[in-house]
């Protein structure tokens, strides 16, 4: 099991590599530091020493990859690749480009919050997708079913902006249930959380329920789920027991990978309801054009990302007995 | 003098499309198939007369011109002289059809059916006396869904937004489709280290999250190219075509983040698909490789490739309006749902609420969507037994 | 005689489905005695399936329904009772084993749990009675180390130890009716015959009725007491097994019964059935098999028989035996004449090998760990020397996995070969350059057992046939090209004008005609016939044999027939090598190997196999 993990975690390095290079090629290669510096100190008025300063302090004044008038191993050494992105393997993000403040410590500080979002959000929306999901399958061909399916279509079909904007102004501007938006520490920031966290299982949950039953349809019509029926056993134990352990295997792809990502948060979520997390973080750089917080982020949300598939893979061989070590 | 942006002729495109699949359904696969889950399934195939509808749209929205302008120098010679030049403002076949509701602005805010304005202004009386009140429309009864703050009819509004919905939901998927069957079936045909190398890219594109991607690429290359709005000579090239079109990066960023998965889809059918016995036998005539993959591999890839485009379309519209309000979509000035909701969102904080401009982009994206969901379930199940009766 | 355990009376099942209602099952009528073995043969879509899932009361209920009729369980009728009593005989009284062993079981479960399972929802057991008991069941299914066995899952152990497991829970509850659906179909011989044993073995000592649903005759001759065909939905004669095979009386199931390939027809054309299976959803008014029937009268099409004892316990339902009905006919007008079996010549051209393997070998490196190096080889092929004399039939035999395919299709270079040489027109092809192996491709060629993937269902027909005229024929030009395709079309008994349709505008039958007039197109001199009819229903794969044996007396081909099947080993072949773990253990000339077996292997294979 142990040697599994460890194979699992160094198949991951040549892919967080990648992902490594891919980032440093857009920001430093393709998107060059003099571009970065015209925009961060405005299209207008940009005299070519102001650029070099800027470069200067901020270090981008190395050769992108290789540095051909160094010697020996500084040819790699003094880049902005090497200076820059290496770092990041070990989680050094260095400092922002507009403000310099350490990004490291920006996201320890900010995941929390992010968390305090995210994880009820995902946990409420995963348990009511499933329930649902089940209580079609169970219920499956009848009217019930068929018209809960259209209902799901239709609120697929709408907007997840639009159950923000509508939750924030039915439920907290004409209701006044909860606060519209902000942010608490502690106890506290129950009162702020339903709103987001409702808005976001609802918005969820046309496209969950459906996949779900989808995936619990899937194994309805197996064959081993025949053989239990012919044993006598009643359709709630053949859903709730056969089926649901083997739709366990799919579900999980879905779930496990994203829980590393849960830390991250979300966008859209708290700009609207004005959580200082990471998504927010993420926002305020793309709006301020930080090319530094932007590069951190989306670095960080791949390494969230490939653990999420090496955990997916372990949880595997927690629930599927067919899957070896191998 | 017509203009063609690079997004038109992808809309151009996609019409070649839909009438290859009127074309398509007499003859065999799964355009027939289709076709005839169509003829049995009444609400797919109401719903695919509501997206022929919004194509239209499109396509009327795609085909525009700029007007000649006639300098008082030319002394009314116009055609082919060097005085003559062209209107900045590129007006479409939409524009010029619905040219009442483009023109017949009010003041500003006006709310559905209504007859006067929304803000209370001070009105001049005919017999002189001043008043406070609403005053009346310019147009009454012509916006029926009210007028924005700048006086523009929303309608109008709403029926732009079309365009860009409909290219960014098919055009990014067509963006990719010729590179995700060419390294798919690579990957699955040859084998070896072509696969592994391909396996390789796309789990690393595929580990980046794709929202983060579609971020950096467009704060690199966001702010290049055509945004909507008046044209300049320079975007022009020989006079008809403006290549750099923001709308067309947008759609292929979008393509670049979603590639991974139908690559991954075709590389699998590519494996199953090798060991067929009818590919077999195509070997034992001594059928070459490149043969073998374009008769008896690609076209039965037909099927995965049209149920990723259909069933990508709906999130990619509901993707324009998120992407938008961020400020990385489509350019401000390009008419978009997204915009709409973006702009309409503080006027929810008014008093009395301005609901129209925001409740119309979302009844347009919803008149798409729900469509795009029902046509997109329909195609599946005719298309992949498995999941058929889901 | 004792009441029956089960009696079918009238049972119609109907399903919903958008060409209209198909009448699955459409009127059938049986009872089985405590401890009988009643046998259900048929060909596929003849309701046999549905006949026992309505039995055992399993029917989908989102499209299928029962229309009528009732199945009496000990004399009370269960069709009428409520979900929850009839789940209480569901695994108790009835039980029932499937198919596919490989998908019945449960992936997540072990197997002791799904044993289990059954025992404490139908017998009130504690845990550890519940332990006892189906450790016991294992036992008795014949496995050694029931302790071990009850702690694994499915995928661990083989299909026939699957089957087994499947046995265990079926009888854990000491039913009176177990269902076998085909229960060895998916099997190999050897393990078909343990256990065909086994349950019959379980069924006399625990005195369980056993209603067998099969499509193979032999089986059923050797393992059931009554016997019942059905067609189309209905039962069209009924009788004692061994009355039922010394004296059919039905012309369907003579038909059935003579189209099975023996050694007895060795050199004869086998008995075909002209004409397909009606659909379901719009049979006639009549009997149901007038169309196809080779002694159909008038009023066949619109009066329908019924099924009436003709002598002791052997009833049938045809006109034929129907006196008011023949009284009403003027005279027993036969429509269609007897079909004539002309007996052949085994190929006119005899002459010396036309294709000799020598030392063959294919291995497959085993690939493992971070550099993928190979740790080691499965060895599907493992030096084997085949002879096809030109003319004759070489047939190679043996289980699933015995690496039979692989040497097939190696011998014409689909696989390549890791050593070895294989010799045509004096030459050693694996050696030759593609340019002269461009030159030696028409004359091999292959036929394959799946007639829905061999065909790429995007092509038309024409297109199909002429992929390989265009490589391997470039000189002909299109007019001569559509000529041949058409005269080969004919050669399979179908014709031209058929070229501009698509695969699944065609039957199973067909579409196999379609694959071998692609082989045949290019004028082949030796076809590889990888289980050619292995797929397809006996009185199809009867004409499918006719068909194959009538090309190669007339073009002198040479066939390799790979296939696990031995009827039609013996039936056709000149020379049997039977394969076994990638080795040829014995070969020789049919007669000798089925006679005198010598090897081991051979002999285990062939007393396992069923006879009529």
């Amino acid at each position: 099991m142990l040697s599994y993990i460890l194979r699992r975690v160094l198949y991951a390095v040549p892919i967080i590599i990648g992902v490594n290079v891919i980032t440093a090629l857009l920001f430093f290669y393709v998107n060059t530091p003099e571009n970065m510096a015209r925009k961060i100190l405005g299209e207008k008025n940009v005299t070519p020493s102001a650029i070099e300063n800027w470069k200067q302090d901020h270090g981008y004044n190395l050769p992108p990859f290789l540095n051909v008038k160094e010697k020996g191993l500084s040819v790699v050494t003094q880049t902005i690749f090497f200076q820059k992105a290496v770092p990041l393997l070990w989680f050094d993000f260095g400092r922002s480009d507009r403000n310099n403040i350490d990004i490291g410590s920006e996201i320890k500080t900010r995941m929390w919050p992010s968390l305090a979002i995210s994880l009820p959000m995902f946990t409420a929306g995963v348990f009511i997708d499933l329930f649902f999901a089940m209580l079609l399958a169970y219920y499956r061909g009848t009217r019930f079913d068929i018209s809960a399916v259209v209902f799901c279509v239709m609120m697929m079909s709408v907007s997840t902006l639009f159950y923000i904007i509508g939750g924030q102004y039915f439920l907290g501007k004409l209701l006044k249930l909860f606060p519209i938006s902000g942010f608490d520490t502690g106890v506290h920031s129950a009162k702020f959380l339903i709103l987001p966290v409702v808005v976001g299982v609802i918005s969820g949950a046309g496209v969950g329920i459906r996949f779900y039953r989808t995936v619990f349809l899937e194994e309805v019509s197996k064959d081993y789920v025949r053989t239990a029926r012919a044993k006598g056993l009643s359709e709630g134990k053949v859903l709730f027991k056969h089926a649901l352990k083997n739709a366990m295997i799919p579900v999980l792809t879905n779930v496990v990978v994203s829980i590393p990502f849960l830390f991250y948060g979300s966008l859209i979520m708290e700009t609207f309801f004005s959580i200082p997390g990471l998504g927010n973080f993420t926002i305020d750089a793309i709006q301020s054009q930080d090319f530094a917080i932007v590069r951190s982020m989306v670095y960080l949300g791949s390494i969230l990302y490939i653990i999420g598939l090496i955990l997916t893979d372990i949880s595997y061989t927690l629930v599927d007995p067919r899957v070896i070590f191998e | 003098m017509p203009v063609i942006l690079a997004t038109d002729i992808m809309v151009f495109l996609i019409i070649g499309l839909v009438v290859y699949f009127f074309i398509g359904a007499r003859s065999d696969g799964p355009l027939r198939a289709v076709w005839l889950s169509l003829k049995k399934n009444r609400l797919a195939a109401i719903s695919f007369a509501v997206l022929l509808v919004y194509a239209g749209l499109a396509l009327m929205d795609s085909i525009r011109w700029r007007d000649i302008v006639v300098s008082p120098a030319s002394n009314g010679a116009v055609v082919g002289s060097k005085f003559a030049s062209y209107n900045a403002e590129a007006l479409s076949l939409l524009d010029r059809v619905f040219i009442n509701m483009r023109t017949e602005t009010e003041k500003t805010y006006s709310a559905p059916f209504d007859d006067k304005l929304f803000a209370k202004e001070t009105i001049e009386l005919p017999d002189g006396k001043r008043v406070r009140d609403y005053p009346p429309l310019k147009y009454k009864g012509r916006h029926w869904l009210g007028t924005d703050k700048v006086g523009g009819d929303v309608f109008f509004a709403a029926l732009k937004g079309a365009r860009t919905a409909v290219i960014i939901g098919t055009g990014a998927t067509v963006v990719i489709i010729p590179f995700a069957i060419l390294f798919g079936v690579i990957a699955g045909y040859y084998g070896g280290v072509a696969d592994d190398i391909i396996q390789y890219l796309y789990t690393t594109l595929a580990s980046i999250p794709g929202v983060l991607l579609i971020v950096a690429f467009m704060l690199l290359f966001g702010t290049e190219g055509y945004q909507g709005g008046l044209i300049s000579e320079g975007m022009v090239w020989a006079k008809v075509f403006v290549p750099n079109d923001r709308l067309f990066w947008l759609c292929l960023i979008l393509g670049i983040t979603s590639w991974t998965d139908l690559c991954r889809l075709i590389r699998a059918e590519t494996l199953k698909l090798r060991e067929m016995e009818y590919v077999q036998a195509a070997k034992a005539f001594g059928a070459g490789r490149l043969k073998i993959i374009y008769r008896h591999i690609v076209p039965n890839l037909a099927h995965l490739v049209l149920i990723t485009f259909v069933l990508q379309f709906s999130s990619l519209v509901l993707a324009e309006a998120i992407l938008s309000y961020i400020g990385i979509g489509v350019g401000p000035r390009m008419g978009s749902w997204g915009n709409m909701i973006n702009t309409a969102r503080l006027e929810l904080s008014r008093e009395p609420v301005v609901w129209w401009n925001l409740l119309a982009a979302f009844a347009f994206m919803f008149g798409l969507v729900l469509p795009a969901n029902i046509f997109a379930d329909a195609v599946r199940d005719a298309l992949d037994p498995r999941l058929r009766n889901r | 005689m004792t009441a029956p355990v089960i009696e079918v009376r009238n049972l119609k099942t109907y399903f919903k489905t958008s060409g209209g209602i198909a009448k699955a099952v459409d009127g059938v009528s049986f009872s089985i005695p405590k401890g009988g073995t009643f046998a259900l043969v048929g060909e596929s879509g003849c309701g046999k399936s549905v006949t026992a899932l309505s039995v055992i009361q399993l029917i989908d209920s989102a499209s299928g329904y029962i229309a009528g009729g009732e199945v009496l369980l000990n004399g009370s009728d269960i069709t009428k009772l409520g979900e929850k009593e009839k789940r209480k005989i569901r695994g108790n009284k009835i039980s029932m084993i499937f198919q596919e062993p490989m998908t019945s079981l449960n992936p997540v479960f072990t197997v002791g749990n799904q044993i289990e399972e059954a025992i404490c929802l139908h017998q009130r057991k504690t845990a550890k009675d519940a332990r006892a008991l189906a450790l016991d069941m294992l036992k008795k299914v014949r496995f050694a180390n029931p302790e071990e066995i009850y702690d694994e899952y499915p995928h661990r152990l083989s299909g026939g130890m699957r089957q087994r497991v499947m046995i265990a829970i079926a009888l854990s509850c000491k039913p009176d009716l177990l269902i076998a659906d085909e229960p060895t179909t998916a099997l190999d011989v050897t393990i078909q015959d343990e256990i065909l044993k086994l349950i019959k073995e379980l069924k006399d000592t625990m005195g369980t009725a056993v209603l067998l649903i099969t499509h193979n005759l032999a089986l059923v001759a050797n393992n059931a007491d009554t016997v019942c065909v059905m067609y189309a939905g209905k039962i069209v004669e009924s009788a004692p097994t061994a009355e039922l095979f010394k004296k059919p009386l039905h012309p369907y199931t003579q038909k059935l019964l003579s189209s099975v390939p023996a050694i007895s027809m060795r050199g004869k054309l086998l008995d075909t059935i002209p004409g397909t299976v009606p659909s379901a959803t719009a049979y006639a008014d009549g009997c149901r098999f007038s169309g196809r029937c080779h002694r159909e009268m008038q009023g066949c099409k619109t009066i329908e028989p019924v099924l009436v004892e003709n002598e002791e316990r052997h009833f049938i339902a045809c006109h034929l035996f129907d006196a008011v009905f023949l009284a009403g006919v003027n005279s027993t007008h036969v429509t269609r004449a007897e079909a004539y079996l002309p007996h052949i010549k085994n190929a006119l051209v005899k002459g010396g090998a036309i294709v000799e393997a020598r030392g063959l070998k294919t291995w497959y490196p085993i690939r493992k760990g971070l550099l993928k190096r190979v740790k080691g080889y499965v060895k599907a092929v493992d030096g084997i020397d085949l002879t096809i004399k030109k003319g004759e039939t070489l047939a190679l035999v043996g289980e699933s996995g015995s690496g039979k395919t692989t040497a097939g299709k190696s011998i014409i270079r689909l696989i390549s070969a890791t050593s070895g040489e294989v010799v045509f027109q004096g030459r050693d092809i694996l050696k030759l350059g593609g340019k002269e192996m461009q030159g030696v491709k028409p004359l091999m060629q292959i036929i394959f057992q799946d007639p829905y993937s061999s065909l790429n269902p995007r092509l038309t027909v024409k297109e199909i046939i002429e992929e390989g005229l265009i490589i391997l024929k470039p000189g002909l030009d299109r007019k001569r090209r559509l000529k041949k395709i058409g005269a080969s079309l004919e050669q399979v008994g179908l014709s031209a004008d058929m070229m501009s349709r698509y695969p699944h505008e065609f039957s199973g039958g067909q579409r196999q005609r379609v694959g071998i007039a692609r082989a045949l197109a290019v004028d082949p001199e030796f076809i590889v016939c990888d289980e050619a009819v292995s797929a397809l229903d006996v009185s199809v794969q009867a004409q499918i044999l006719n068909l194959l044996k009538e090309i190669q007396r007339e073009a002198g081909l040479s066939y390799l027939f790979i296939t696990h099947d031995l009827g039609v080993v013996e039936y056709i072949a000149d020379e049997v090598a039977v394969m076994y773990n990638g080795k040829i253990v014995e070969s020789g000339p049919t007669e000798e190997i089925f006679l005198r077996p010598r090897h081991e292997y051979t002999q285990k294979l062939l007393s396992a196999v069923p006879r009529l």
